[in-house]
């Protein structure tokens, strides 16, 4: 945090608050830069995020010498397409929460349509209000948020539950954080129809899609993750898959990246299996080459857009 | 007369942050809180009515105050009371339980001596509220 966050000096020590002390005991600073190294990419998104924190950060000290009483609205709403870290983000976000004292437990529940809206007359109450009670002193996270709102059939069981999600975000801001996610366009359809979710809605923060570069070292951290590593035309190999594929309907970004990976594991175990030589090294087991991922389709049929996602592959 | 039973029963009324207080102790220990009411206030009555399920998957207190403060507003005129359960097993019963709200007035209980033979008598405690029809009981209604 900068120097300039500190408040004017003043001439009564009692009316004093270190940030920098602040920023200690609450380690948020740990959590933003756990957040910036495991974290690939996303610069405006930790950009707004370190902001959140500053600005909470700044209200927990104002409120100390007694500036400030009424808890901030803390909901926002996630867009990006399917794949940029979202529930990651969220994830890092309830910690952050937690830290600086805004949510007392600082767990996430992540929730969809299904959760919360139910399949008939009545049903519908009682399972809205056993999802906000589990995620009290936590964080909500509802993914697709838009799908709760079905404007073509008038008599659907969605309305209900943004009803009492609007009236628990308002009346119980101190017990509970909600998090919108979804893709952008949609979402703002949403928020258009449902003027209260946006102006109960403080932070918006939106989520780019990855470059070819940053997926490339994300699939190396995830392959690192699991005791796995590329050797040099496998790199090669992955960055050409990379740009094919996100040329292909139902690019999930990292998450397309994730599912490539699990099928050159199962190409490469296959290639062990079919041949095993004169025995496998340790090298061997952990290393994916090149034929691993030039065998993918998205490959062997560049250049022809195949409507039929991959299996696995729906964003 | 008060009514004492469960836990905390000879100290003053628990305030709401005391409550709230105990609920995440029993949170905190895993157990399963639950809220019953009941206008019914003889101490061998075990049938209180359950006011929802049991909570097995809450975090935080908060949820159950909520769920009182509902209680609360439909069930003002009775006793509510909170209860732990635990379910681990070798215990699989209730850990703790009290009374978080009462009728503005209680009768009390009142002592029946029945005399039966060789000068023997049979005592029966009965609740003077429930001389009237459940729901009743106490003024409201």
């Amino acid at each position: 945090m900068p120097d300039t966050m500190t408040p004017p000096p003043s001439h009564d020590p009692a009316l004093r608050v270190d940030l920098q002390a602040e920023m200690r005991e609450t380690q948020v600073g740990e959590v933003l830069a756990q957040l910036d190294r495991e974290l690939v990419g996303l610069a405006p998104v930790k950009a707004r995020i370190r902001q959140i924190a500053a600005l909470l950060l700044v209200d927990r000290a104002r409120k100390r010498l007694g500036l400030q009483a009424e808890t901030p609205t803390l909901h926002m709403s996630f867009t990006g397409n399917p794949g940029t870290g979202k529930t990651t983000v969220a994830k890092r976000m309830a910690e952050i929460l937690h830290r600086l004292g805004y949510v007392r437990r600082g767990h996430l529940v992540s929730v969809t349509r299904d959760d919360l809206v139910g399949q008939y007359i009545g049903h519908t109450a009682p399972k809205t209000k056993e999802i906000l009670k589990r995620a009290m002193g936590g964080v909500l996270f509802i993914d697709e948020a838009y799908y709760l709102y079905r404007p073509e059939n008038e008599r659907d069981y969605g309305q209900e539950a943004i009803e009492m999600l609007l009236q628990v975000m308002e009346n119980q801001r101190d017990d509970l954080v909600v998090i919108l996610a979804g893709y952008a366009d949609r979402m703002d359809k949403f928020f258009r129809s449902n003027p209260g979710f946006r102006s109960r809605i403080a932070h918006h923060v939106d989520f780019p899609d990855y470059s070819d570069g940053e997926l490339l070292v994300i699939a190396e951290k995830m392959l690192e993750g699991q005791n796995y590593r590329l050797s040099e035309p496998a790199k090669e190999a992955l960055a050409a898959y990379i740009g094919a594929r996100r040329t292909q309907p139902h690019f999930a970004n990292a998450r397309s990246i994730r599912n490539a990976l699990d099928r050159a594991r199962l190409r490469q175990a296959v290639r062990h299996f079919e041949d095993p030589g004169d025995g496998l090294t340790l090298d061997d087991l952990m290393t994916i080459e090149a034929s691993d991922i030039l065998a993918s389709r998205v490959l062997t049929q560049e250049g022809r857009l195949d409507p039929q996602p991959t299996a696995g592959d729906t964003p | 007369m008060r009514v004492t039973q469960g836990t905390f029963s000879y100290l003053p009324e628990l305030t709401d942050d005391q409550i709230r207080a105990q609920v995440q102790y029993c949170i905190d220990k895993g157990y399963a809180v639950n809220l019953e009411f009941t206008d019914d206030p003889h101490p061998r009555n075990t049938y209180w009515e359950m006011w929802g399920l049991p909570m097995f998957d809450t975090r935080d207190a908060a949820a159950v105050m909520t769920e009182l403060a509902e209680c609360r507003r439909t069930y003002g005129d009775r006793y509510i009371r909170i209860s732990a359960f635990d379910s681990t097993h070798g215990w699989e019963s209730l850990r703790l339980s009290f009374i978080v709200n009462r009728p503005a007035d209680e009768p009390g209980l009142k002592l029946v001596r029945q005399e039966t033979g060789g000068r023997n008598i049979r005592y029966t405690t009965v609740p003077y509220a429930t001389e009237k029809p459940e729901g009743q009981r106490y003024g409201v209604v």
